[in-house]
């Protein structure tokens, strides 16, 4: 049996994400699978995600994906990376797509326009880079995490939950929520697997969590 | 408190190699490309930049070796360019663990080959490396490590690239690479100005106040440097330690 499940529904590259997870967990049978058996049957599923959200929806019902992830984010540990968070959502204004509606709220891109740090300076979109991620409640993700740690960002769209799933939030230049957490799911738009030791805590922390 | 500004070490690379070179030429070795990028980590670096400046392609593959070794042991985002001409190349080298892959000459040669990447894997991973000369009032685009001009204005080249897709731009001025003279900080801010996505400013660095002019006032989101670094001379660490001194928000 597969310990944990990485869909990859043919959106960008997964290996870095594979990687990261072999080396905090080295015993585990890592599956990189487009297999909806597989990834029902694995104990754990990680979906990664890099491109345009549309894309990715598109390519997920194409492989027929949809609805084993749709169970694995009912009933087993699910760690969302990036669109793998934005996805969960009910609908982005990226291409104006429905999500999979798992997690009230709606995903935005950020204003280009209104993009200015306290000096005026133009902030850049995608918002790329390090930034710090303070985490607003206690979660076993979060373990030996020191708050308000950075891990490494790449995206253009930010999720607004519309109820109280936020578990972490980043500032660029205002408020969004980086990271949500409910019942056995934990997304983050930031990326773990790129995101040094904070990263790799966390993923580790992701391979032994045991949601109640 | 909010995204840091970058320090990207550079590691130029042909065969199995890391070198440096004056303005693209007279090479010196600096060591071993494994040993250097987990020194790197150690260090903070934010980030890592593989250039493939192997002559040959019978000698390509040996990059991607390397590249595959670096991401099982150094979990930061890792840039790969040099010989980039098809998306196949773009593929190979994610697939061997490349986060971002950086398209220079081929992307003058053929623009679509920039939409077609970013289509396909998604901006954030296409960066375009623009070789830019000073040119009367404004700035020339070179190609072939910096041998042929292309009449192509570097400000424009660099919008065009945005909106085909490229994710971040890695300008290099070739007046100031390996002079130590720091970065050509007008070309830097014209460019970072002009476009909406990051822009990292690259050649010239000789010292550490050097950094934090690209980032004050060139306003760049990320430098460059690599022989400042290579031969010991300041460890990344010390550089974060610098530009924070000097009020610039970096991961430390």
């Amino acid at each position: 049996m597969t310990d944990i499940a990485i869909v990859d529904y043919g959106m960008g590259n997964l290996r870095s994400v594979a990687k990261a997870l072999e080396h905090v967990a080295p015993e585990a049978v890592i599956a990189v699978t487009n297999n909806p058996e597989v990834v029902r049957k694995a104990e754990r599923v990680v979906v990664p995600g890099q491109g345009a959200m549309p894309d990715c929806l598109r390519e997920l019902d194409r492989l027929g994906l949809r609805e084993a992830m749709r169970d694995a984010a009912s009933n087993k540990p699910f760690l969302g990376i990036c669109i793998g968070l934005q996805m969960l959502f009910d609908s982005s204004e990226e291409g104006n797509v429905s999500g999979l509606g798992i997690v009230p709220g709606r995903v935005k891109r950020f204003p280009v326009n209104a993009m200015k740090d306290e000096k005026g300076q133009k902030l850049k979109v995608p918002h790329m880079g390090w930034n710090q991620v303070h985490q607003s409640v206690e979660h076993s993700l979060w373990k030996n995490i020191a708050n308000d740690s950075r891990f490494y960002f790449v995206h253009s769209y930010y999720v607004e939950p519309a109820g109280a799933d936020s578990a972490g939030h980043s500032a660029y230049p205002f408020s969004f929520t980086c990271a949500v957490a409910k019942d056995n799911i934990f997304a983050v738009q930031f990326h773990p697997e790129k995101s040094h030791a904070a990263g790799l805590t966390l993923l580790d922390n992701f391979v032994r969590w045991k949601p109640v | 408190m909010g995204l840091a500004k970058r320090i990207i070490p550079c590691l130029d690379v042909t065969n199995g190699r890391v070198v440096k070179g004056v303005k693209f030429v007279s090479l010196r070795d600096a060591g071993d490309p494994i040993e250097i990028a987990r020194r790197y980590d150690d260090q903070g670096a934010d980030e890592l930049t593989f250039l493939d400046i192997t002559a040959s392609s019978d000698d390509r593959d040996l990059i991607l070796h390397i590249i595959e070794e670096v991401a099982a042991q150094v979990f930061i985002p890792l840039t790969v360019g040099g010989g980039v001409r098809k998306v196949e190349d773009v593929r190979r080298l994610l697939n061997a663990g490349a986060d971002k892959v950086s398209i220079n000459t081929s992307a003058i040669q053929n623009p679509q080959l920039v939409a077609d990447a970013a289509g396909r894997y998604g901006s954030q991973c296409i960066v375009v490396a623009i070789d830019a000369k000073r040119a009367g009032q404004g700035w020339e685009v070179f190609t072939h490590g910096g041998r042929k001009p292309t009449g192509l204005d570097a400000i424009e080249w660099a919008k065009k690239m945005q909106s085909l897709g490229a994710g971040e731009i890695l300008l290099t001025s070739m007046d100031r690479d390996g002079t130590r003279d720091g970065f050509d900080l007008a070309l830097t801010r014209a460019v970072s100005d002009a476009v909406d996505v990051p822009v990292i400013a690259s050649g010239g660095v000789g010292n550490l106040q050097h950094l934090v002019e690209g980032i004050v006032e060139g306003h760049a989101d990320a430098v460059l440097a690599a022989s400042v670094f290579h031969y010991g001379e300041y460890t990344v660490r010390q550089a974060k330690e610098y530009m924070s001194q000097h009020g610039i928000e970096v991961r430390l």
